[in-house]
């Protein structure tokens, strides 16, 4: 692999290619595998960012961000042969959505450190359901494990069942005595193949569906849904919707911010903590509810603007939750931070490199308690969080602790964002016609969940509906540093950084 | 911390009046509970969750049910971590291709006599998912259910009536 130029600006490789018109509000170009290398290159040297990796049966899209120079673009790289330049070979992060890009489209990664299916665990009716969807012709063979070799290790398989109220997915633990010697993942397990329910389907239904990707993110997800087809309909929404819809993400962060600060206490059997945190959690979800109409949000954000005004007395509401969450949080603060049992759980516990934060473009909490300042309500950044004031809270030691300090100052953030908004909610319609672009377009949009950034992708066919969307999920770029953190910390410290961490397993499974 | 507790003490509790058990719950209960396991179990049974392929917003709710709210145990429904413990499965999501084994492995992992509860959309026909090369369909497929909780996500208050209803017949 060479590039000319030593340093090159991330626009300047990708204005070599072939620019796709219709592709809002970012750039797509069909590049050349030279102009693909030289992307790889900039991967692995940390020159931008990987947003996402996905496929057609004969093209592979190479999302990538450079942050400095507030460039984001699509690169796609057309596959005749059914095969393509490995780009986990110079970038791990790429690994696990090359795995899915060759068990969902069957497209194959030239050169991959790791060829292992990954999402296909060998029961679907079909294989490459993306791809040409051909009868599996022999049985899938037992998943190979990475060989773990020394003296007196064993081995703890968990799951996919798990002993909590979670999602499934299998850990392999090798351990020392107390101590992790490796942790590996298999996940796979809640593959709805949704990507293919989605293709072709109508906008309400891609909505409904978007929105479930993860239920737990569905305004940002259908957020994102909405903001893609937006984009690339050239659509304008009203002024009032995008406030609504940070109104309620905002209302999502605030949700489950609160239920994971009190489970990672939980975890750590401080049960007090829990008790308090779940009745905050319960007292955003049910003024939800109440303003909104559903506890969650679901099915609230729709491409055009919101299905659902605030309802009349929801101002005075949500006023009240505000200062009854300022009366009650604060003491649980206190709790939290004057309770040594506690810290010694949590304080230099599963602590991320940064190193690794940055190279896997790690967002959310897990990014942000680990040094990494991104945020997609920032930069990229989209209306209304133009016009609001918030900061960004950071944290550098990256253990449990510090990500239970950065939802904490999050909370804090967006009580004070809700405030704004109801100050200064504009009036107006709720929704906009789009606009029928009566050609084939394309639209992408990066919104912050509460978990991390969630990129979504889409091309619409002419007669409106969707021909195909993407949804990548945040927990891809941290799932794989759960392996890394837990290293050297005793099993019984699994949950806490499990749970500090609170990776989707429906997200990522798609 | 002991203030935190002790004005804990001296306030009302914020837990809800319990509500009436589901009537359409009741109805399709009806006939398959019979009178031993009632008097086996008496009035305590104990729930192994089990995320069959949800989107996860099933599982906040089922969470939602051991806040101070809804304080699910003090009907006598606790959460276990083993099938081998449970008296219950709470069966959650369009059951997935890739999930149906293990599925079907708790299930038989778990002690007679014993009820099933999916729970959710998904959980009764796959609900938007439905149709999909990844999803068997709702629960009833892959092993035998007892009582339907509909709803997306069904709220806390819905789960709690249906399995008050499960709790009058077991």
């Amino acid at each position: 692999m060479k590039a000319s130029n030593p340093n090159p600006a991330l626009s300047a490789v990708l204005r070599a290619g072939q620019p796709v018109t219709g592709h809002r509000p970012w750039p797509r170009f069909v590049v050349n595998v030279e102009i693909w290398n030289t992307l790889l290159a900039g991967l692995a040297k940390g020159r931008w960012n990987l947003l996402g990796l996905w496929a057609e049966p004969s093209m592979i899209h190479l999302a990538v961000h450079q942050v400095e120079s507030e460039t984001l673009s699509v690169a796609s790289l057309p596959c005749p042969t059914g095969t393509f330049p490995s780009v986990g070979r110079w970038h791990p992060p790429a690994q696990r959505l090359e795995r899915t890009i060759t068990d969902l489209v069957g497209l194959l990664p030239d050169a991959s450190p790791d060829l292992r299916p990954w999402l296909d665990h060998g029961r679907w009716p079909h294989r490459y359901p993306l791809g040409s969807s051909i009868a599996p012709t022999e049985a899938m063979p037992p998943y190979p494990f990475l060989p773990v070799e020394g003296e007196s290790l064993h081995q703890i398989p968990v799951g996919p069942v798990h002993a909590g109220i979670i999602e499934p997915g299998h850990f392999r633990f090798t351990a020392n005595g107390e101590a992790v010697v490796r942790l590996e993942e298999r996940l796979g397990y809640v593959h709805k193949g949704i990507e293919r329910l989605l293709n072709g389907a109508p906008l309400e239904r891609v909505a409904r569906l978007v929105g479930r990707v993860s239920g737990d993110s569905t305004v940002s997800y259908a957020w994102a849904f909405a903001r893609a087809v937006e984009a690339a309909t050239a659509t304008e929404i009203p002024a009032r919707a995008a406030w609504l819809r940070a109104l309620m993400a905002e209302l999502e962060r605030l949700a489950n911010h609160c239920g994971d600060i009190g489970a990672i206490c939980n975890d750590a059997a401080f049960a007090l903590m829990l008790a308090h945190c779940a009745v905050l959690r319960e007292q955003v979800l049910r003024a939800s509810a109440t303003c909104f109409g559903h506890r969650l949000l679901m099915d609230c954000v729709i491409p055009g603007g919101v299905a659902v005004d605030l309802s009349a007395d929801g101002v005075s509401l949500l006023r009240a939750l505000i200062v009854e969450m300022r009366r009650a949080f604060p003491p649980l603060i206190k709790l939290y931070d004057h309770t040594p049992s506690l810290q010694d759980r949590t304080a230099n516990t599963g602590t991320l490199n940064p190193m690794l934060a940055h190279q896997f473009g790690c967002g959310g909490v897990i990014g942000r308690a680990a040094g990494r300042a991104f945020d997609a309500r920032r930069q990229p950044g989209y209306p209304p969080y133009d016009q609001l004031e918030f900061t960004v809270p950071t944290r550098r030691e990256s253990d449990v602790n510090a990500r239970v300090w950065v939802r904490i100052r999050e909370v804090e953030q967006s009580l004070a964002l809700i405030e704004q908004i109801l100050e200064r909610l504009p009036s107006g319609p709720l929704c906009e016609a789009l606009n029928r672009p009566e050609q084939v377009v394309e639209g992408m949009a990066l919104i912050e969940g509460f978990r991390g950034d969630i990129l979504l992708w889409l091309r619409l066919a002419a007669d409106g509906t969707v021909a195909c969307c993407h949804p990548r999920d945040p927990s891809w770029f941290q799932w794989p540093l759960l392996e890394a953190v837990i290293e050297g910390n005793i099993v019984a410290d699994f949950p806490l950084c499990n749970k500090s961490f609170n990776c989707s397993y429906s997200g990522h499974d798609l | 911390m002991r203030k935190l507790l002790l004005q804990n003490v001296w306030r009302s509790p914020l837990t809800l009046p319990a509500p009436a058990p589901s009537a359409q719950a009741l109805a399709e209960l009806g006939a398959k509970v019979d009178q031993l396991a009632h008097q086996r179990l008496g009035r305590s049974l104990a729930i192994r969750e089990v995320d069959a392929g949800s989107c996860n917003g099933c599982e906040l709710e089922i969470h939602a049910l051991n806040n101070a709210f809804y304080d699910l145990e003090r009907f006598g429904f606790h959460f276990v971590a083993s099938p081998r413990h449970a008296d219950v499965l709470l069966v959650t999501g369009p059951v997935t291709h890739n999930m149906r084994e293990a599925l079907e492995r708790t299930y038989a992992a778990t002690p007679d006599p014993k009820w099933v509860v999916a729970v959710g959309d998904c959980g009764r026909d796959g609900g938007v998912f439905a149709g999909s090369y990844a999803c068997v369909g709702g629960v009833a497929e892959v092993i035998p259910v007892d009582l339907h909780i509909p709803g997306c996500p069904p709220t806390p208050l819905q789960l709690l009536e249906g399995l008050l209803a499960l709790l009058q017949v077991a």
